[in-house]
C-alpha cells in the first residue's frame, strides 16, 4: 500500500532526510525552520541517532560538521539569520571537503526581515555568502514531492562529492500543507560513503583525489589517524603555502563541482516544447508560473515553464538552449533578480530576457506575472 | 616514558617562539596520556585558532583544526557521534573566551564528556599581541598601548558559574601539579577544565616589560599560591591555583543515551 501523507513541506524536508539516512542532527530553532528540528527531536532518539539543539546556528553547523567527519550522514536546519552565522562554518566544510546538508528556509531578509512571510532573497548568499573563491550545490524545490526527492538527492550530492550542499526552499513550500507519496524502500537509491580501502597501519591520505576526482573517507576517530585543517593543505590534510599545493587545492575545490554541470544540475519543464514565451522560475513561484503557462494555453498562447531545481552551479547550459529558442523570457521570482541575473548573464540576447517579481512578502500571482508580459507586448499596464 | 611516541616528528620543528609556554603544556599533557595509559587511536584532539591551536599539528593522534573560537562545537559534534573517543580541546585564552565565550558556557552547562585546556598567555598571541578578556587593566598590548581599561574574565569562576563539573588552574611554572590536573581533568567524567597560565615572552613579556621566559615564570611561581595553602590566606592579592570544582553530575552523553534507550521502547512515529 502506497504511504500517502497530507503535510507541511518541512515535514517532507524531514521525512526526505530520514529515508535518505541522515543520523545526525544539530541546530538551533529559527522560524520558519524550525518544525525540522521539532520533529527530528522526536525521530531521531528511539533511532539511536543524534538530535542535539546547539547554543547557536554557529556551533550547530560545526557540530554537523564533526559528526559528519566520523561517519554520519549529517543536515542542519536554519533560516536566513542563522544562515548568516553559519558561513563561517560553511566555508570549513567546503575547505576540509566534509559532505554535509544545510537547510535554509527562506524568509524575507535582510536582518530579522519577515520572518514568517515569503522570500527567495537568499540565492545569492548561498552562492557567495563564504569568503573566498569556492563552488557549492544548492538545490530547491517547487512542491513537497520534489522537496523529499531532492533532500534524498541533497544527501547523495554531499556524499559523491565530498561537499556541503544547500537546499534552498521558501516559507510558502515550508508551511504550505499539500500530498506527499513517500516513496518506497530502494525507489530512490542512495549514495553511501566512499570508504578508503587503505587497511590501518598503512599510510592513508585524506586529500589525495582518485582519478574521479572523488576522495575516499576513513571515518575520524577510526581506522586512521590524520589531521583536517580549514588552511589549505596537502594530501595528507596539514597546511601548506607552497604554491602549487594552494592552486591545486582550489583548483579541485571548484572543478569538482563547477566541472560537473550535466551531473548537477536538474530542471523541469512544461510546455517548452513550442513555446514562444519562456518563464524560469523555483520554489514555490514555479508554481505561480506553471499556472500562468497552463492558462495561457488555454487561450491558445505558446508559453512555457522551465522550472529550476539546481541554483548552484547554475545551470547555464540547459538555461542558455532554452533561451535561445523563444521570443521572450521572464524570469519569476520573488526577490529583485538573483536568478534573473544569472539568466542574462548566459542569454546570448540579454535584452530579451525580463524579470516578474514581488519583493514585499506576499506570494507572486499569475497577474503579477502576466502584468510583466503585457508591458513586454506593448500593450501598457491595466489598472 | 617517550613523549616522542606520541609526537608526529616530521612537523617538527614547531612554529611557538623559543621561551613560550606551550611546548611545556604539551609534554605535561603527552605524559598525562602516557600516564593514563591511553592509547593514540583513542583521542581526538581538536583545536581553534591561534598558537595555542597549532598543537594539533604535531600531536598523532586524531586531530582537527578548526575555527576560531569553534573548537569546543565541533568536538560536541565528535562526542555525541562517538562517545568512546576522548576529546580533549587545547584553546587560547581569547580562543576559548572572547570569540569562544558562549560555546564554552554552553560546552561547560551541558557537561559532555570533553577535556578543555585554557593555554592562558594573557594575550593574542598570533596576530601579534592585541589584549584579550584574560589580560586584565593596565596590560599594554599592541591594541592598548595606554594600558588596558577592559575587565578580565576568571576563567575559574566562569567555568564553575556555567557548570563545569571539573575546573583547576595552573601555570607552566608548576608542570608536575600541571600534569596532575590534566590526568585529573582527562579521566574526569563530564566537561573538564583546566587553564594554564602560559608565558607569552615575545608580545606578552615585550609589551609590559616582565623580562624573558625565565622571569616569567618565577612571576608565575611568586604570583600564585595554593588554594587552601597559608599563603594565600596571608596573601589574597596572589592569583589562587588548584582545583576550584571537582564534583559528579549526569554526563550529557549518558543521559542522552538514557533518553535513546527510553524512547527506543515507544511506538515509531513515522
Amino acid at each position: 500500500m502506497k504511504d500517502i501523507r497530507f503535510i507541511q513541506g518541512n515535514e517532507a524536508c524531514t521525512l526526505g532526510a530520514l529515508y535518505a539516512g541522515m543520523d545526525f542532527f544539530a541546530g538551533y530553532p529559527i522560524t520558519p525552520s524550525s518544525e525540522i528540528a521539532e520533529m527530528l527531536s522526536g525521530e531521531l532518539p528511539p533511532r539511536g541517532h543524534t538530535f542535539i539543539q546547539m547554543e547557536d546556528e554557529i556551533a550547530s553547523l560545526c557540530a554537523v560538521i564533526g559528526g559528519s567527519l566520523t561517519g554520519r550522514k549529517a543536515m542542519t536546519a536554519t533560516s536566513g539569520p542563522g544562515f548568516s552565522l553559519m558561513q563561517e562554518a560553511l566555508g570549513y566544510a567546503v575547505m576540509a571537503e566534509i559532505p554535509c546538508v544545510i537547510v535554509n528556509v527562506m524568509r524575507g531578509g535582510p536582518s530579522t526581515g519577515l520572518p514568517t512571510q515569503v522570500s527567495q532573497g537568499d540565492v545569492n548568499q548561498a552562492r557567495w555568502g563564504i569568503h573566498g573563491d569556492h563552488a557549492i550545490i544548492a538545490l530547491t524545490a517547487g512542491s513537497h514531492q520534489a522537496l523529499f526527492e531532492n533532500t534524498v538527492r541533497a544527501f547523495n550530492l554531499a556524499e559523491t562529492f565530498r561537499t556541503p550542499v544547500i537546499l534552498l526552499y521558501d516559507e510558502l513550500i515550508a508551511h504550505m500543507r499539500e500530498r506527499l507519496e513517500i516513496p518506497s524502500e530502494g525507489e530512490i537509491p542512495l549514495v553511501e560513503r566512499l570508504m578508503t580501502s587503505v587497511p590501518r597501519d598503512v599510510d592513508y591520505r585524506p586529500y589525495l583525489a582518485r582519478e574521479d576526482g572523488r576522495l575516499p573517507m576513513s571515518d575520524f576517530g577510526g581506522a586512521h589517524r590524520y589531521n583536517v585543517t580549514g588552511l589549505y593543505h596537502d594530501m595528507w590534510g596539514f597546511p601548506s603555502t607552497d604554491p602549487s599545493v594552494v592552486r591545486g587545492l582550489l583548483s579541485h575545490l571548484v572543478e569538482k563541482i563547477e566541472g560537473r554541470e550535466n551531473e548537477l544540475t536538474f530542471t523541469r519543464e512544461y510546455e517548452t516544447e513550442d513555446a514562444e514565451t519562456l518563464l524560469i522560475s523555483y520554489g514555490s513561484a514555479a508554481r505561480t508560473a506553471r499556472q500562468t503557462v497552463y492558462e495561457a494555453r488555454d487561450k491558445g498562447i505558446r508559453m512555457g515553464l522551465l522550472e529550476l531545481e539546481t541554483l548552484w552551479p547554475f545551470p547555464e547550459r540547459k538555461v542558455r538552449d532554452a533561451v535561445a529558442g523563444v521570443n521572450e523570457t521572464v524570469v519569476v521570482e520573488m526577490n529583485l533578480g538573483q536568478v534573473f541575473e544569472q539568466v542574462r548573464r548566459v542569454a546570448r540576447s540579454p535584452e530579451r530576457v525580463f524579470l516578474a517579481n514581488r519583493i514585499d512578502g506576499r506570494f507572486i500571482t499569475p497577474p503579477d506575472i502576466r502584468k510583466v508580459l503585457r508591458i513586454i507586448a506593448g500593450k501598457g499596464v491595466w489598472a | 616514558m617517550n613523549v616522542q611516541n606520541y609526537v608526529r616528528k616530521r612537523f617538527l620543528p614547531h612554529l611557538w617562539c623559543p621561551g613560550c609556554g606551550h611546548g611545556t603544556v604539551l609534554n605535561a599533557l603527552l605524559r598525562s596520556v602516557d600516564e593514563l595509559g591511553l592509547s593514540k587511536e583513542d583521542i581526538v584532539m581538536v583545536t581553534g585558532i591561534g598558537c595555542s591551536a597549532r598543537m594539533a599539528g604535531y600531536v598523532d593522534f586524531h586531530t582537527m583544526h578548526t575555527l576560531h573560537g569553534r573548537a569546543l562545537a565541533f568536538a560536541t559534534g565528535i562526542k555525541m557521534s562517538r562517545p568512546e573517543l576522548n576529546l580533549i580541546v587545547p584553546m587560547g585564552d581569547g580562543d576559548a573566551l572572547a570569540i569562544g565565550g558562549n560555546h564554552f558556557i554552553h560546552a561547560s552547562r551541558r557537561n559532555l564528556d570533553i577535556t578543555a585546556i585554557i593555554m592562558n598567555n594573557h594575550i593574542y598571541g598570533m596576530t601579534g599581541g592585541q589584549f584579550s578578556p584574560l589580560s586584565g587593566p593596565g596590560t599594554t598590548a599592541t591594541t592598548a598601548p595606554r594600558g588596558s581599561i577592559d575587565p578580565a574574565f576568571d576563567a575559574m569562576d566562569l567555568a564553575k558559574a556555567a557548570g563545569a563539573t571539573y575546573a583547576a588552574r595552573t601555570t607552566t611554572f608548576h608542570v608536575r601539579e600541571l600534569q596532575k590536573m590534566l590526568t585529573g581533568a582527562i579521566s574526569h567524567k563530564g566537561f573538564s577544565v583546566v587553564e594554564v597560565f602560559s608565558q607569552c615572552p615575545t608580545y606578552y613579556g615585550r609589551k609590559n616589560n616582565t623580562g624573558d621566559a625565565p622571569e616569567m615564570l618565577k612571576a608565575f611561581r611568586d604570583e600564585t599560591a595554593k588554594i587552601g595553602s597559608k599563603t594565600l590566606d596571608e596573601n589574597p592579592e596572589l592569583i589562587p591555583r588548584g582545583v576550584f570544582v571537582d564534583r559528579d553530575a549526569v554526563d550529557y552523553g549518558e543521559a542522552y543515551a538514557e533518553l535513546c534507550r527510553n524512547a527506543a521502547k515507544e511506538a515509531p512515529r513515522c
